[in-house]
């Protein structure tokens, strides 16, 4: 009964973000801080990780691959998909749930508990699409940051195989091109938009609900880092389901 | 002015507010006293809007609150200014963009303008070389200030104070007391504090409401209140041994 209660009431915050619009002069400049905060913020992270896992994954599936029958090409092609189909939209967006969500989740909750949220009230603010819209466009920006991940993977997996010496830079590029579907890139994409909803209103739930003083804001922080995470893996099954079955 | 007439609130089973009917006249310092868990915060909320009451009405200027529409209250929310218990300055902004706000937000006045109001305001409650700060920056005592400052900059018709001198040491907490009764003489606005501070009630209470578990216990002026035959809000207000002196001191005519 309390999970749907809560259901209810996102459903409602989420309809009443979209109400009342703030002035577009003051929006515009929120949009454009919330774009730097929770997006431009998190290259040099998404960056690093997928550097590394890219690499990880070549030198995994490259280990695997005991059979002489098998060609080399297939580590090219198992990186490629394992970064576009799930790496860097799915995991990016879980490790995202954590740096952005927990962000947006401890702001918007240190504003409950220090009455900021109340001063805006009072003002005849909608509270709810001051704070919480511009996130939501700004998270519009997240598939850019996706895009570089999927970059910077595919990057981290040809180095590591080729000066790793698992296989050539031709093998890997021609394993790369191999059967490759474009609609994997609209499906990727598709469900990044998605994730980039869930990872703006689910914290901002969390934070603008939240009830109690500092230590209430550090719990927030975490179920709304847990909600978030199990949010997107359910909507990635269902999305998968849909989309590629 | 402000008037209450049988206003209840209840949180649950619990009810918080028991048919509170009392007015509140302009250009008064009216002052809301009641001991912790007797309802000053939710009826102050309810005043403001943050809380919807069950039952009653609450009137600006014979505007009857449960009756406008939702644009109208929000029109009406532009006549309102409050000064927050704990300052609730918006930490990712700096002063000068705290006092600011309002005037963005509401206002159509050119960059140049809002800045002389902020400058004028801020002057007001005299803070200078503190624009580009920011309120963790700042002290407690000046936060206030700021907060008040916020809220007059837009000139509200009615100012809202919750407990606006609590953490503050007794000189600076005199200061913004009297800050508050001069705006209020000065732009002649309906002021309502909401306090248990008996320095306050002393100070600048013009008129004083005791609340009491939820009811309107006694109301009166500062003066009215040696005279109250009210036992717990004599037990309020001389709980301290300062206080009991200044009664009988009062008493004795001195």
């Amino acid at each position: 009964m309390n999970y749907v209660s809560s259901l209810g009431l996102y459903l409602i915050m989420i309809k009443d973000t979209f109400r009342r619009m703030t002035k577009r002069s003051v929006l515009w400049r929120l949009i454009f801080q919330e774009i730097n905060d929770l997006v431009l913020k998190s290259i040099g992270i998404v960056v690093f990780i997928s550097f590394f896992i890219g690499a990880v994954i070549t030198i995994q599936t490259a280990l695997n691959l005991t059979n002489p029958l098998i060609p080399k090409e297939l580590i090219g092609y198992a990186a490629r998909q394992s970064i576009l189909l799930e790496f860097a939209p799915t995991f990016v967006s879980v490790i995202m749930a954590g740096k952005v969500g927990s962000y947006i989740t401890s702001s918007i909750g240190t504003m409950r508990v220090t009455e900021q949220i109340d001063a805006l009230e009072v003002m005849g603010i909608n509270a709810l699409n001051y704070l919480v819209f511009p996130k939501i466009i700004a998270m519009l920006v997240y598939p850019f940051l996706i895009g570089i991940s999927m970059f910077v993977g595919i990057m981290g997996a040809y180095l590591a195989g080729v000066y790793g010496g698992f296989l050539d830079g031709d093998q890997f590029l021609t394993g790369l091109k191999d059967d490759f579907i474009p609609f994997h890139l609209f499906y990727a994409f598709f469900k990044t938009f998605v994730f980039a909803f869930l990872l703006a209103t689910i914290p901002a739930f969390h934070g603008f609900y939240m009830k109690g003083g500092a230590l209430e804001v550090g719990k927030a922080s975490t179920t709304s880092f847990v909600w978030t995470s199990v949010v997107i893996i359910i909507t990635n099954y269902i999305i998968t389901q849909l989309l590629l079955s | 002015m402000i008037k209450v007439d049988n206003l209840y609130k209840s949180f649950g089973d619990t009810e918080v507010l028991k048919g509170i009917s009392t007015s509140f006249e302009k250009g008064k310092t009216n002052l809301i006293i009641g001991q912790s868990g007797s309802g000053k915060t939710v009826f102050l909320k309810n005043l403001v809007g943050l809380f919807h009451p069950e039952k009653g009405s609450i009137y600006y200027d014979e505007r009857r609150y449960q009756d406008l529409s939702p644009k109208e209250r929000r029109d009406l929310r532009k006549e309102i200014g409050m000064v927050f218990q704990g300052g609730a300055l918006f930490d990712s902004m700096n002063i000068e963009e705290n006092v600011k706000f309002p005037l963005r937000m509401f206002t159509k006045l050119t960059s140049a303008e809002m800045k002389n109001r902020v400058e004028e305001v801020l002057e007001r409650v005299n803070l200078e070389n503190v624009n580009q700060r920011f309120p963790a920056e700042i002290s407690g005592g000046m936060q206030k200030r700021v907060s008040i400052a916020r809220a007059i900059v837009n000139r509200p018709k009615f100012l809202f104070c919750d407990e606006p001198n609590s953490g503050l040491d007794p000189r600076t907490a005199t200061v913004i007391d009297n800050l508050i009764q001069e705006l209020t003489k000065e732009y002649d606005i309906t002021t309502i504090i909401n306090t248990h501070d008996m320095n306050s009630v002393f100070e600048i209470g013009e008129k004083i409401v005791y609340l009491q578990n939820g009811v309107l216990a006694w109301e009166g002026t500062k003066d009215e209140i040696h005279h109250s035959d009210n036992k717990d809000l004599s037990d309020f207000v001389y709980s301290s041994d300062l206080f009991r002196k200044v009664k009988k001191a009062y008493q004795k005519g001195l």
